[in-house]
């Protein structure tokens, strides 16, 4: 298994094609994606490359991570994330990895955080169907209704859909397609929607449940080395 | 200009790839030239009709043409950048003072009509002070 990506939400657009049809589109920035740590087999007992993307200003990192950041040589990042991979597949410290990391056409699943609505009733939350309009009901037109049976059990059973926070929690969006890749850019289409608010901090990794296409960069599509060697060099001194 | 407006930019002039769009608004009758596919072969289909709405939102615009086709109203929403437009010609301008023409669609014949324009914006270029200045 090969890395994925740290990719920032853009927005929503639509794309049209040569023979008419429009897709609609979530574009994603891949900004300053780099490797800031690995895990080995001898020290951690387990394989992955720590990602980090985005700028931020130094003095909102505290100390022990400006010096988690020093040890790997690059700028400090606003979002640090892991990612399993095989021991083959382990990329180099300070690395940068460009958007064309994933190839027009192939699927990848996108894990982000769900917008968050509070506190929602059951209709919302669960697609209860509420009560009676009519009929006698009073005030509780979008109540759930019963929540269990009477003395026997005696207790609402645990797992109970019931009105409660909704959304502001980890989705994962499985087998989207990649419709194309902007490496100059950065950016990233994806067929179709993606959790999250537009800004959004997202992780795109290889579709688990698709067979990978031929000709995917292994163990990943380095950018051109002078940008992973330059810039660490400032954030020493 | 955001990034994603830049993208939708680019996704318009590839779209347009060259060809223009006249300038055209509520109440006016355009003639739209539809790319159909026929079997295999494909060939171009008119529309003709008054346009009702306009939807002006980048590349996702639209707007929609109405027209009376063997006594029954028909409207067709065409997106403004797609590639199954081959051409857009404006037929006739008109006189309305609303920007949605909805109400057309409870009238029929007379009522239904809509006076031609011959002044105002779109007719005659409109020449910005700048340029007056700048000619003399």
């Amino acid at each position: 298994m090969r890395s994925g990506l740290i990719a920032q939400k853009l927005g929503m657009t639509r794309v049209f094609t040569d023979d008419g049809q429009h897709i609609p589109v979530t574009v994603l920035k891949v900004d300053s994606c780099q490797v800031v740590a690995v895990r080995t087999e001898e020290t951690d007992g387990y394989t992955a490359v720590q990602l980090g993307a985005g700028a931020i200003k130094v003095k909102n990192v505290t100390k022990p991570e400006r010096g988690h950041f020093a040890k790997a040589r690059v700028e400090p990042k606003r979002k640090l994330v892991e990612f399993r991979v095989d021991a083959d597949a382990l990329i180099e410290v300070g690395a940068e990895i460009s958007a064309a990391h994933f190839v027009a056409g192939q699927f990848v699943d996108v894990t982000g955080t769900s917008i968050g609505k509070g506190f929602a009733g059951a209709m919302k939350r669960w697609n209860f169907g509420g009560l009676r309009a009519t009929h006698g009901v009073s005030v509780s037109h979008r109540s759930h209704g019963s929540t269990g049976n009477r003395q026997d059990p005696g207790k609402v059973f645990k797992n109970k859909k019931m009105a409660g926070h909704l959304g502001d929690e980890r989705v994962t969006v499985l087998n989207l397609q990649v419709v194309s890749v902007d490496e100059a850019r950065g950016l990233i289409l994806l067929k179709g929607a993606v959790p999250g608010a537009e800004g959004g901090w997202l992780r795109i990794r290889d579709a688990v449940k698709k067979k990978a296409p031929e000709g995917l960069p292994f163990p990943a599509a380095i950018k051109a080395a002078p940008t992973a060697v330059d810039a660490p060099a400032e954030s020493q001194e | 200009m955001n990034l994603l407006q830049q993208i939708e930019q680019e996704q318009i002039e590839k779209a347009l790839g060259g060809k223009t769009i006249p300038a055209f608004s509520p109440g006016d009758t355009v003639r739209v030239n539809v790319k159909v596919v026929e079997g295999t072969r494909e060939r171009v289909q008119a529309y003709e009709g008054v346009v009702i709405a306009r939807k002006n939102a980048g590349v996702n615009s639209s707007f929609t043409v109405r027209k009376i086709s063997y006594g029954e109203g028909v409207e067709r929403v065409f997106p403004l950048y797609s590639p199954r437009i081959d051409s857009l010609e404006l037929i006739r301008k008109g006189d309305v003072r609303r920007a949605k023409l909805y109400y057309l669609r409870d009238r029929r014949g007379k009522s239904a009509r809509i006076s031609e324009r011959t002044t105002g914006h779109g007719i005659t270029p409109r020449v910005s002070k700048k340029a007056v200045a700048a000619a003399e």
